[in-house]
Parts: structure tokens; C-alpha cells; sequence
């Protein structure tokens, strides 16, 4: 962005160490977390003593946490497409559409964005009740590809915005049919968008509690799977997981950082 | 330009959107909205229209004392967030030079770690026997392990700020980023002290996106029925682990209908309130 002003003030120490503390406020935790996932000794104490990989192993060796992970995928999947297709026609709808109540729909989309979940989760989970749902995996996949129509809208109606609309045009103008300029023009240019949505889409629906809390039935995904454990006694063993997730977000956001930098480089 | 678009192409991608919206969205919370004038008689749920609910939210002492500590905590992690975050974006966006690009990503990646892994985090550091007592009692600064850490308000705020702050960061820091650098100078220039630079120029273009960070962490911890969960204890209970129990166990959705409705509609008026106030000022 704009050039850094070194006129401001002086080398501002008493600042930057602040600005070093608030870091380590944000990182110690997650370190800490880290750390322990390797301690023998559990997850309390200090410092941490004996270095094994034992809850990995114990980990690894957990059906239930698998087969949580398993059905969380399945969910998160299942969501980023629903999402996307929804999500990618509203964008359309919001960019190239007049139609009543606009503005209304436009809000209501966001709403699950901005409301705490355990409103759209207990609205979902009342709705379900009274239509006469079964509370189930496919009712939290309903329910978060349906809150995250949000996060699709919002990023894809800002790529539509920054598209250049006289492709479409002259793709339509060579004799192209809607169809055909949509699915050769319009979605190769939103390629970015949707990537980068799908990405933020389904690291919320993984992380997903409020929602998944209510709808859920039998099954268990994985953050609901951690959650019932931290209420029964807890073992490094959490730590572990804690850490392969983090480990597959510091990917995640690795991919969509090099995508981001990549399209800016193009 | 939208002439170039026929009527079914907009039909097409107008009317799923809406009618998938309007079915599985606004229809349950328009549910929410209409269970919370109803009543519970004798265990069944019964339309029978008043406005009970909300009177009761505002009359029983137990639910204004939870209705004020939520609104305690949640004061308290909005500004704590801020003092965070907003030293934290000033450096970044004057005072970083080159590191500047790497440490605004160390600020985004928290954004995408796990809720749950850092509440979790919390919870092993916070514990009686945790982390914190460990070192304490490693220093000798302590010699039993103190126990009312986890478990309270202060817990909740804690965990809270710390998820929130990256949150409060990003707006203020746009909005620095977007501060022309020649009216710094000008002040500079005309002889303002930096001290006088910063509450006259600096602070007051920040505000709108401060104003939109820390309507972030307010309204966001203001819902919160997870963190109380993990590490609040019974004094940390929160708005929302009322309405979750009213869902459960005490089986009155009426009242937790009303109880979010009146979450709803706060949330909502504050984020209108501020959206406002951020034009009103970006336009001046």
C-alpha cells in the first residue's frame, strides 16, 4: 500500500515491545498447546518433562476420533458445494437482477454471519422439529451449507463486481448462448472467488459447533467429538488432534495465500 | 448493462436463491420469532399470543443478572480487543517497514485456527492443575496451585479477547492503511506534536474502523454460549447458555425463543447503528 512514514516519530521501542507482547499473547496458547501434545505427563504442568509421541500414537489408533473426522469431511463437503451453487447464483442475482426486496434478501443472507450461531442453530433445529426432520448428519449439512451461503455470497458477489462484464458481452455478441458464455466466461473468471470461498467455507464448516450442536443426531463430528471429550477429563491425546487441525489450517491458508499472490503476480 | 442479460437468465439465478432462502432461512427465524409470543401449558407448546416472555426476561432477577454480567463481559472483551488490537495495527501500519506484510499475516492466521483448539488451549493453561499453576509454582511464586483462574468471568474474558482481537485488528488497521500519509506530514509539518498528530489526525479518521472492530467483538461475544461452557464455570454463565438450557432441559422454547429474539434484535440494531455512523463519518 502507501509508502511507510518514518516521519511519525522516533524508533517507537516502548510500542513495538507492546505490539511483541500482544503477539505472544496470541501465539503462547497455541504453543503451548503444541508443546504439550508431546508431554508424557499429561497436559497440566510445567515445565513439560518427558518427550514421547505416545497420544499420537494413542490418536491414531482412536476409531472414534476418525470416524468423526470422516463424517466432519463429508459434511464440510457436502456444505462447500451447496453453498457455492446457492451462493454463486444469489451473487448473480445480486449483480445482474432487479427484483422485489432486494436489499431485504440481501441481509437476510448475511444474517447467519452475524448472528450468534446458537440463533441459527435452535431456528434451524425448530424449523426441522415441525417439518418433521429426523436431527442428523444431513440436517447439519443442510444447515451449514444453508448459514454459509453467506460466506459464498459475499465473496463471489466481490469478484463479480471487480469482472470484466465485456467478455460476457462479446462472448454473447460472437453468437455464444447464455449457457455456454456462462460456463466458458463467467465461471473461469470467477475461478479465484470460488476457490478462495470453498477454502473459508469449508475450514467453517470444520470448525462448525453452534449449529452442528442442535441438528446434529447419533454421529458426532469432530469438533462436537473434542467437545464431549473436554467435558469428561481431558489428555493430551486432545492436544494432538489440536495440532494436526492446526497443522492442516497453516496448509489451507498456505494454498489460498499462494493462490492470492499468484493471481496478483498474473 | 444488465440489459445483456435475458429475463430467464435472471430468473434462473433469482428465483433458487430466493425460494432456498426463504424456506430454510427466513422461515425459521420467522419460528423463532412467533414461538416467542407463545406459551408453555403443561409441557406442550401452545399459540396462545402474549408477550410474557419478554416480561419475564426482564423481571426475573436471576435472568437480568445474567442479561447484565453478559453485557459486563462482553464490554470488557470489546475493549480489551481493542487496546490489543489497535496499538498492534498503528505499529504494523506505521512503524513496521518491510516486516510489515509478514506480521499482518501472523495477526490473520489465529483468524483461521480452530475456536475450539484455542478455547481448549485456555482450558489446559487456565486449570487448577494447568499450565499457569505449573509455572507459578515452578518459579516458587506460588506453592499450591490457585484455583479460581478457570472456571469465572475473568476465564471467559480471557479466552474471549483472545479469540476476538485479530477480529477487532483487521478493520482498524484498514482503515490506518487507508489514513493519507501527506495529512500526517501536514501535521507534522505545521508543528503538531506526535502526541497531538495522533489524537487529532491519526485517531479520529481510525474510528470507523475501530467503531466496526469493536462492534465485532461485542456482538460476537455477546451470543458466545461455547466459551462459558469450556472455561466459565456456573459464575461465567452467559445470555446464550440460558437460552441453550431453556432448549433443553427446562423445555420452555418460548421463553428461549424470546431471550434470542432479544439477542437478534440488539445484535442487529448495533451493527445498523454503527454501519450508519461509519457513513456519516467516511463522507465528512
Amino acid at each position: 500500500m502507501s509508502a511507510s512514514t518514518s516521519t511519525v516519530s522516533r524508533r517507537p521501542w516502548l510500542l513495538g515491545s507492546y505490539a511483541a507482547l500482544v503477539f505472544a499473547f496470541i501465539y503462547l496458547p497455541i504453543i503451548v498447546l503444541v508443546a504439550y501434545s508431546f508431554n508424557r505427563d499429561g497436559v497440566g504442568g510445567f515445565p513439560p518433562r518427558h518427550f514421547t509421541f505416545d497420544w499420537y500414537r494413542q490418536l491414531f489408533a482412536d476409531s472414534a476420533i476418525w470416524d468423526s473426522v470422516v463424517n466432519s469431511l463429508i459434511v464440510a463437503a457436502g456444505a462447500v458445494v451447496l453453498s457455492l451453487t446457492l451462493g454463486l447464483l444469489a451473487a448473480l442475482a445480486l449483480d445482474r437482477a432487479d427484483f422485489p426486496c432486494k436489499s431485504l434478501f440481501r441481509r437476510l443472507v448475511l444474517l447467519p454471519l452475524i448472528l450468534p450461531g446458537i440463533i441459527t442453530g435452535l431456528s434451524m433445529l425448530m424449523f426441522a422439529v415441525i417439518a418433521g426432520f429426523q436431527r442428523s448428519l444431513i440436517l447439519v449439512f443442510f444447515g451449514h451449507g444453508t448459514a454459509l451461503i453467506s460466506v459464498a455470497t459475499t465473496e463471489l458477489f466481490a469478484g463479480l463486481q471487480k469482472m470484466d462484464r465485456r467478455q460476457e458481452e462479446a462472448s454473447l455478441d460472437l453468437g455464444a448462448t447464455p449457457w455456454r458464455t456462462f460456463w466458458l466466461v463467467t465461471l473461469p473468471n470467477l475461478k479465484l472467488s470460488l476457490i478462495a470461498a470453498g477454502l473459508l467455507i469449508f475450514t467453517l464448516s470444520m470448525d462448525e459447533i453452534a449449529v452442528t450442536f442442535f441438528l446434529i443426531g447419533s454421529e458426532s463430528t469432530l469438533p462436537l467429538e473434542i467437545w464431549g471429550r473436554l467435558r469428561r477429563g481431558i489428555t493430551p491425546e486432545i492436544n494432538a488432534i489440536s495440532t494436526l487441525i492446526l497443522v492442516v489450517s497453516i496448509i489451507l491458508i498456505a494454498i489460498w495465500y499462494h493462490l492470492r499472490t499468484r493471481n496478483e503476480h498474473d | 448493462m444488465n440489459f445483456i442479460y435475458s429475463r430467464t437468465y435472471k430468473a434462473l439465478v433469482t428465483l433458487p436463491p430466493i425460494l432456498w432462502v426463504s424456506l430454510f432461512l427466513l422461515l425459521p427465524y420467522l419460528m423463532m420469532l412467533l414461538h416467542s409470543f407463545w406459551a408453555v401449558r403443561d409441557g406442550v407448546i401452545v399459540d396462545r399470543w402474549n408477550f410474557d416472555n419478554y416480561a419475564t426476561l426482564f423481571k426475573n432477577p436471576l435472568y437480568l443478572q445474567v442479561l447484565f454480567r453478559t453485557a459486563r463481559i462482553a464490554a470488557s472483551v470489546t475493549l480489551l480487543s481493542v487496546l490489543l488490537g489497535y496499538p498492534v495495527a498503528y505499529f504494523l501500519s506505521f512503524h513496521a517497514g518491510p516486516r510489515k506484510e509478514i506480521l499482518y499475516q501472523l495477526v490473520i492466521v489465529p483468524l483461521w485456527v480452530s475456536y475450539l483448539v484455542r478455547g481448549y488451549a485456555w482450558k489446559t493453561i487456565l486449570g487448577s492443575d494447568g499450565v499457569l499453576n505449573g509455572f507459578l509454582q515452578y518459579l516458587h511464586i506460588t506453592h499450591g496451585p490457585v484455583s479460581a483462574i478457570l472456571y469465572s468471568p475473568f476465564a471467559v474474558i480471557l479466552m474471549l479477547t483472545h479469540i476476538y482481537t485479530p477480529f477487532v485488528f483487521l478493520p482498524i488497521y484498514a482503515s490506518l492503511e487507508h489514513i493519507p500519509r501527506p495529512l500526517i506530514e501536514a501535521s507534522q509539518d505545521l508543528g503538531a506534536s506526535p502526541r497531538k498528530t495522533f489524537f487529532r489526525v491519526i485517531l479520529p479518521l481510525s474510528l470507523p474502523g475501530l467503531l466496526a472492530g469493536a462492534t465485532f467483538a461485542f456482538v460476537l461475544s455477546l451470543g458466545d454460549f461455547l466459551a462459558p461452557l469450556l472455561v466459565g464455570g456456573p459464575s461465567g454463565t452467559m445470555i446464550a447458555n440460558l437460552v441453550q438450557s431453556l432448549f433443553g432441559a427446562a423445555y420452555d422454547w418460548p421463553l428461549g425463543a424470546a431471550i434470542s429474539v432479544f439477542i437478534l434484535v440488539i445484535t442487529v440494531a448495533l451493527l445498523a447503528v454503527t454501519q450508519r455512523v461509519e457513513k456519516h463519518w467516511s463522507f465528512e
